[in-house]
């Protein structure tokens, strides 16, 4: 048993933004356990997927191929993945903790009938596995320990920054060719449908949320139109679409959007663990709230503890205000 | 239809959560309890397919006898059996036990009763957030599973269920029977109604032992994360902040 085989999630070849953070997890974990690291696609491996396999100086990646690997699904590519797991000895198979990284790991780990620990922060093997990893999407960390050889570990989403080499190395590629069982091709994607194009929520350099404190749907009409001068998103708290003001793709939270933008305007927004979960992993923080005791407004790096109807107005007004001088000048 | 939902018991935190003296469970002494946010919709979902296209709605869970509430509360919003698989352990089964404990469970309801067309779970519950145990279950009985559903259409032969993506959403097209872990928002959870409290006073529990193997994953600790504290910087207690919020904006290059 050895290696560490980290799927480098993608989708119809295009690599998901998490793709750097998952190799640059198995990197460190490669020399903490003194085993090679491998990189695995399932599909073709592109050209974006090898060059990324280079910056990271992987000196070995596996293009898992099927001619019914058309496209994604859970069950395909899970059992693709316990496949290679046995084809290989693999000690540890891995991957980031998003939605599909774990649905692969859950369905990988449950046909090579292995344990999987998800979304950990820090995995180390001496006799006994030791690892902690997020509850309560990350309010919380358990430590637990795993008397086994194998495992199957999903790195929680942005626990990890993506750290490229300084130089490049040359990967070298394998190709396995699998057969796998055609009945799970029931459950590969059968259409996509866009509903918006370009940034989204989760993606957004800026976000400008409301919580119960905007008090209306009609009160986030000044959030929209902060959020259209900054080119941002408008997000919610779990209340807000709670109470039908906004759609639940808005909501922010450990039940709705993690989000990551340079900065998140909170507007009446308390902060409680759902919310916060979704939201901390933002650049800067400013809380608009009249509360200076608000979760919230603690744990923000700017303040302003006044009421967000007086508030936003002004900074849009102040905005145009300075874009009106800059053009007339 | 016969749907099967899978439903977790959790504590509603507020802020912060704080943890036992012993770090092995979250303190909940001064916490009120509920049903797993993804799990609630998740109930909601099958009594509005159950409304569309008949059939019943039977709601599992693993647990302490308090789940019961859980069942009850599940009994107000349109679930019509009830079965609470006991852990009187104090401590949580990791995933592979829970799963175990479920398969048995499916086993013995679907040789009495029939099977489920649709299991439905939470897409990972609020507190331990394992992501598998669904999963576990829908390998063991060899049906199809997706996660992450926030749509579901029931059709003559099947089901297509709507997977949110960043910017949009994956289709699915699935025969039944399958298994499907739904996330919040795919519906607003009703209410109960007078007469869905009367439903949940008469519903009657049924309630299993079962015997799990030995776990793989032992939880050593419970503890908060490092917090790295933050020196809040007040702009203004008035919307005289302006100019100065704009400053900031400017300064982070974001206008």
């Amino acid at each position: 048993m050895a290696g560490v085989y980290v799927v480098v999630e993608h989708d119809q070849g295009q690599l998901a933004p998490s793709a750097g953070e998952a190799l640059t997890a198995a990197r460190r974990l490669s020399d903490h356990l003194n085993e090679p690291v491998i990189a695995v696609v399932i599909g073709e491996a592109t050209t974006e997927f090898v060059s990324l396999c280079e910056e990271h100086g992987i000196p070995k990646a596996v293009s898992v191929l099927d001619p019914q690997i058309v496209d994604y699904g859970p069950e395909l590519w899970g059992q693709a993945m316990a496949e290679l797991f046995s084809l290989t000895e693999a000690r540890v198979v891995m991957a980031t903790g998003t939605d599909r990284g774990n649905e692969i790991l859950a369905q990988a780990s449950a046909r090579a009938q292995i344990p999987f620990v998800a979304n950990c922060i820090n995995a180390e093997f001496s006799g006994a596995w030791e690892l902690t990893r997020m509850q309560w999407g990350g309010s919380l960390l358990e430590d637990v320990t795993l008397d086994t050889s194998s495992l199957f570990i999903s790195y929680a989403h942005h626990s990890v920054e993506a750290e490229p080499l300084a130089a490049a190395s040359a990967t070298q590629i394998e190709s396995i060719e699998m057969n796998l069982d055609p009945v799970l091709c029931r459950s590969l994607v059968q259409d996509r449908v866009t509903l918006s194009e370009g940034t989204t929520l989760s993606t957004a350099a800026v976000v400008v949320s409301g919580g119960r404190g905007v008090g209306s749907a009609e009160g986030f009409a000044s959030l929209e139109a902060l959020a259209g001068l900054l080119s941002g998103k408008v997000g919610c708290s779990r209340a807000v679409t709670n109470n039908g003001w906004r759609s639940h793709a808005d909501q922010v939270g450990q039940t709705g959007t993690r989000i990551a933008p340079d900065i998140y305007i909170a507007c009446g927004i308390s902060g409680a663990i759902q919310h916060w979960v979704g939201a901390m992993a933002s650049k800067n923080i400013l809380a608009i709230n009249t509360d200076p005791e608000a979760n919230m407004v603690t744990k923000a790096g700017y303040a302003v503890i006044a009421d967000l109807h007086e508030v936003v107005p002004a900074i849009i007004a102040e905005i145009e205000r300075r874009r009106g001088n800059s053009t007339s000048t | 239809m016969r749907i099967l939902v899978c439903v977790k018991r959790v504590p509603a935190p507020g802020s912060r959560i704080n943890v036992t003296p012993d770090s092995l469970n979250v303190d909940t002494n001064h916490l009120g309890f509920t049903t797993s946010p993804h799990e609630e919709c998740a109930v909601e979902e099958a009594a509005q397919i159950v409304e569309q296209h008949g059939g019943g709605v039977t709601v599992l869970t693993v647990g302490p006898s308090e789940a019961e509430e859980q069942l009850r509360y599940a009994a107000s919003v349109g679930a019509t059996a009830f079965v609470l698989v006991s852990n009187d352990t104090g401590i949580d089964w990791d995933p592979q036990q829970t799963a175990d404990a479920i398969i048995e469970s499916i086993a013995e309801l679907e040789a009495d009763q029939g099977q489920f067309d649709l299991i439905l779970f939470g897409n990972e519950s609020a507190d331990s957030g394992g992501h598998q145990v669904g999963i576990r279950v829908a390998v063991a009985l060899g049906r199809p599973a997706v996660n992450g559903i926030k749509g579901i259409e029931v059709g003559v032969q099947g089901v297509t269920a709507r997977r949110e993506v960043d910017g949009g959403y994956e289709v699915y097209s699935l025969e039944i029977p399958a298994v499907l872990g739904v996330k919040e928002g795919i519906n607003l959870p009703r209410y109960p109604t007078m007469k869905g409290r009367l439903a949940s006073k008469k519903a009657e529990i049924s309630a299993r032992e079962t015997q799990v193997a030995p776990g793989a994953q032992q939880r050593r600790r419970l503890h908060q994360p490092e917090e790295t504290v933050i020196e809040t910087e007040i702009l203004g207690t008035s919307s005289d902040a302006a100019p100065k919020i704009v400053d900031l904006l400017e300064e982070l290059g974001v206008l």
